[in-house]
């Protein structure tokens, strides 16, 4: 998109990150002992259904912390995907007679397969969709199984499950499962720092931001859904394996919920919370067998459960104690940053950044934008001001595809975006920043600008991974004066401080054009006189600005050139001193003499 | 011919019980932004409670009625303090799973208390139905289609010319604004709570003596009536009613010409066509959330 002679990536700085796999050593090296006393010890055959419960269960959970905690979507059908694993292990090794191992992956690539599905078909619709299609999923499911006899064997289930040849005694499975468990723990413990990983969270904390920040929202949710209902699979291949019996009332929306109060109980964000709830909710109900001994007694406590946990508890057991840990880290400063922040937007089309021709926004037969014209020069500050109601915030929304335009075109730097999602623009080099700031409230100032960073095309980081991202960001923290405040929560920002850290994620993205959504409201007058700072030593970068505000101050003095809107036409446009001088202008603001 | 009168009438008979389970769904919907995933366990609860009045007590089936009633409007009470008003400031997505761990709540207790055992309620008349031309109509059927013409009546009236339902509509629309005007936000709610547990308590005891009174009865019938609310169009109350009734007729249909124990899926995959094709719904209003 640039050209490469400008855009050369920064050399990665010269910091010595010890290997991803040699710092978690410690966790492999108790995993392997756990998995070496799984298969030593003699546990009489109760312990053993207990523990070979508990690990199938947790396994079937983590994919649950995926797609509520991390992403914040819900599934009332975990249950439906296990189901789908274990009687793809039931009915493959039994009656078709193949091998234990194709039919896991089978089972997981299935349960993969409609949980991709069933997301694609539901995920753009808001939530309670979502919890209502997987419900029904879950009972349409259940009534296959009870009712397509010739393939399940109906009510009666499956039975006489087979194992692989290496894998015999139930002691050795169960410590193979525990092995299966460690590793896809490890992966979805390792999750939130992956780019996919912040990706779905930013998606749970603001939607709209994420996808301004070049977060391709449908597919992240997708990818969530669908991780999750393959790990349901892997756990209900594992289970067929280890109890050698399946029936549909194993897989019934009962146990879906079962699982959704054990990812509740013990914390829905994290794998060990995960681990936590399963773990309690399996011994639980067997110390109290006497509530099974009453039909629903045991579920409508769950129910209860769940009512009280989300009231009191909304971040469940281990939600106490990494609370605690966060608060802890928030005072360890992150590393300086070895240069200071670099802005090299990208240039290919002429000198005009930005050219808007003929836009118009409806909503309905009110017409809020109204066949604009706005052509921004590469460098230096662009205005578009109004009076209240002129249209400024819906062309800015509709720049950044937050809107469809009715009609009319928009080309940002050569490149024709008038029909691009928000992640789109983003990538092709569009920033933005929100009046009523968008940040990710449950992420560290750090985590928030480390996602404008990974904006897809972003050559200032190039291929350089974590460290080079962590880098920039940094640079970006620092160059709006908050670095030493890396790893502290968005909460315990100021409200100017949080629009600062809004800025500086637009900036680490490296974008070819900043839209600024009035930055200086509810701003007091030091803050305000930082921030038109801010604005020169951006400028000076050669990064072009595209700023809407009310002070008018700020916009006299910070802009070159003024496009000023009224009842959402343009009514004059211009150098900046000449445009606050016209007439038109004039009485707009003031009303006419 | 006369098969496909018979079948239709069927279907709208059991539609309009879809339609006023939805209609419950979509005045908590609209009052508050919350899908109650707990609307469904109201009719069941009501036909428990008529049960315990009218079969297991004897008493005469009006007051068994007003009783299930006056009921059903404590529990929108308890529903209301106990699971949707402590989270009122919170997303969505915890008032939602809430919902649905009351749902769970409300089945189990009534599956501890009164065991597995489908339970049998008669119908409110004596005479089974009469004979028009090739069609049988089924009392109890007549008796559900008429409620629900009754009550889409009396719900627009009492939205739309009296001056409770005027607040309660200010209510949904802007919480903070109607505050400002002086409506007790926090009381509309209440209402809004009572008059959906009644409604779907209302449902219940109609459609009680057509199917059995089991522990399933309300899960099944909430999730026709979600689909039939997506179906008609998210929030809108027309779409809810033409939804639940369209919904009736086709799972009729499909269990007479396709198949039985299928029935209930239908609803799934009429739901699923609409989500891809057409999810604004036959009425197209307030498809994703407010951006």
């Amino acid at each position: 998109m640039s050209a490469p002679s400008d855009n050369m990536p920064l050399a990665a700085p010269a910091v010595r990150v010890r290997p991803l796999l040699v710092r978690h050593l410690p966790y492999f090296i108790a995993a392997a002992i756990v998995v070496a006393l799984a298969a030593r010890m003699q546990f009489d055959g109760y312990i053993l259904n207990i523990l070979m419960q508990a690990t199938t269960f947790s396994i079937a959970v983590f994919g649950l912390s995926v797609v509520l905690g991390l992403c914040g979507q819900i599934n009332l059908a975990q249950a439906a995907f296990f189901g789908f694993g274990a009687y793809a292990v039931g009915i493959g090794t039994t009656d078709l007679h193949l091998s234990f191992w194709l039919c896991l992956f089978a089972g997981c690539v299935i349960a993969l397969l409609a949980g991709a599905f069933l997301g694609a078909s539901t995920l753009r619709l808001g939530g309670h969709y979502l919890a209502m299609v997987t419900i029904s999923f879950q009972q349409i499911v259940t009534l296959v199984m009870i009712n397509a006899i010739g393939l399940t064997h109906g009510p009666d289930g499956v039975s006489n499950i087979g194992r692989p040849q290496l894998l015999q005694t139930s002691q050795g499975y169960l410590a193979f499962c525990v092995a299966a468990l460690a590793l896809v723990g490890y992966l979805v413990w390792h999750l939130p720092d992956t780019k996919i990983g912040r990706a779905m969270r930013a998606v749970r904390d603001n939607e709209l931001a994420a996808g301004v920040n070049g977060i391709d929202v449908f597919r992240t949710k997708v990818y969530a859904f669908a991780l999750c209902a393959g790990l349901g699979g892997l756990a209900g291949g594992l289970f067929a394996g280890g109890f050698a019996y399946v029936s549909p009332d194993q897989f019934s929306f009962a146990e879906s919920i079962v699982f959704l109060t054990m990812s509740l109980l013990g914390g829905v964000a994290s794998p060990i919370g995960s681990a936590i709830g399963t773990g309690l909710l399996i011994l639980i109900p067997e110390w109290l067998r006497f509530l099974k001994s009453v039909p629903g007694l045991y579920l409508a406590i769950y129910g209860l459960f769940v009512i009280l946990i989300i009231r009191f508890m909304p971040d469940g057991i281990w939600g106490f104690v990494s609370d605690a840990f966060t608060r802890w880290r928030a005072h360890t400063s992150a590393p300086a940053p070895a240069g200071a922040l670099q802005l090299k937007p990208a240039t290919v089309g002429g000198d005009t950044v930005l050219e808007v021709t003929g836009l118009s926004k409806y909503f309905g037969g009110l017409k809020a934008v109204d066949g604009v014209d706005i052509a921004v020069k590469r460098g230096g500050v662009h205005a578009l001001i109004g009076p209240n109601g002129s249209g400024k915030t819906t062309t800015l929304n509709v720049l950044s595809g937050l809107y469809k335009a009715t009609s009319g075109r928009i080309v940002l730097d050569g490149t024709d975006i008038t029909a691009m999602p928000p992640h789109q623009r983003t990538a092709a080099g569009l920033g933005r920043t929100f009046q009523n700031i968008r940040l990710f409230r449950s992420m560290t100032a750090l985590e928030n600008v480390e996602i404008g960073a990974e904006r897809p095309g972003n050559t200032m980081v190039g291929k350089g991974g974590d460290a080079a991202l962590t880098e920039r960001a940094m640079e970006a923290l620092t160059f709006v004066g908050l670095g030493a405040r890396a790893n502290q929560l968005i909460s315990s920002f100021s409200y100017g401080h949080q629009r600062l850290i809004e800025i500086a994620r637009a900036l680490a993205a490296n974008p070819t054009l900043l839209l600024l959504d009035e930055p200086a409201a509810g701003l007091n007058s030091t803050e305000k006189l930082d921030l038109h700072e801010l604005l020169k030593r951006i400028a000076a970068q050669g990064l072009t600005i595209l700023i809407i505000d009310h002070d008018m101050t700020l916009v006299s003095e910070a802009a070159q050139h003024i496009t000023v809107l009224n009842f959402g036409r343009r009514i004059a446009d211009g150098e900046s001193m000449a445009v606050l001088r016209h007439p038109d202008v004039v009485s707009a603001y003031l009303g006419s003499e | 011919m006369d098969l496909v009168l018979q079948l239709l009438f069927t279907g709208i008979g059991i539609g309009a019980v879809y339609a006023l389970v939805a209609l419950g769904f979509v005045l908590i919907f609209r009052a508050t932004n919350v899908v109650n995933f707990a609307q469904g366990e109201f009719s069941m609860v009501a036909a428990y409670l008529m049960v315990v009045f009218a079969v297991d007590l004897g008493w005469p089936y009006w007051l068994s009625f007003l009783l299930a009633l006056g009921g059903m409007a404590l529990l929108g009470v308890v529903f209301n303090l106990g699971v949707y008003y402590p989270l009122r400031h919170r997303t969505f997505l915890p008032v939602i799973i809430a919902t649905i761990g009351a749902s769970i709540l409300m089945a189990n207790s009534v599956l501890a208390i009164y065991g597995p055992q489908p339970q049998v309620l008669q119908g409110w008349f004596e005479t089974p139905g009469i004979q028009l031309g090739p069609v049988y109509l089924d009392s109890q059927y007549l008796l559900i289609i008429a409620v629900t013409v009754a009550l889409v009546i009396f719900n627009y009236w009492f939205f739309e010319k009296t001056l409770l339902g005027k607040k309660l509509q200010a209510t949904s629309q802007d919480k903070e604004m109607a505050s400002l005007l002086g409506i007790s936000v926090s009381a509309m709610i209440m209402i809004t709570f009572i008059y959906s547990a009644v409604l779907g308590g209302l449902a219940g005891i109609l459609v009680a003596p057509v199917l059995f009174v089991s522990i399933q009865m309300g899960s099944t019938i909430a999730l026709k009536a979600f689909a039939a609310t997506i179906i008609g169009g998210f929030g809108d109350v027309a779409g809810a009613i033409i939804g639940g009734l369209a919904l009736g007729v086709i799972e009729t249909f499909g269990a007479a010409y396709i198949s039985v124990p299928y029935k209930d899926g239908f609803a799934f995959l009429v739901l699923v066509a609409f989500l891809i094709f057409r999810p604004q719904g036959i009425f197209g209003e307030r498809v994703a959330e407010k951006a």
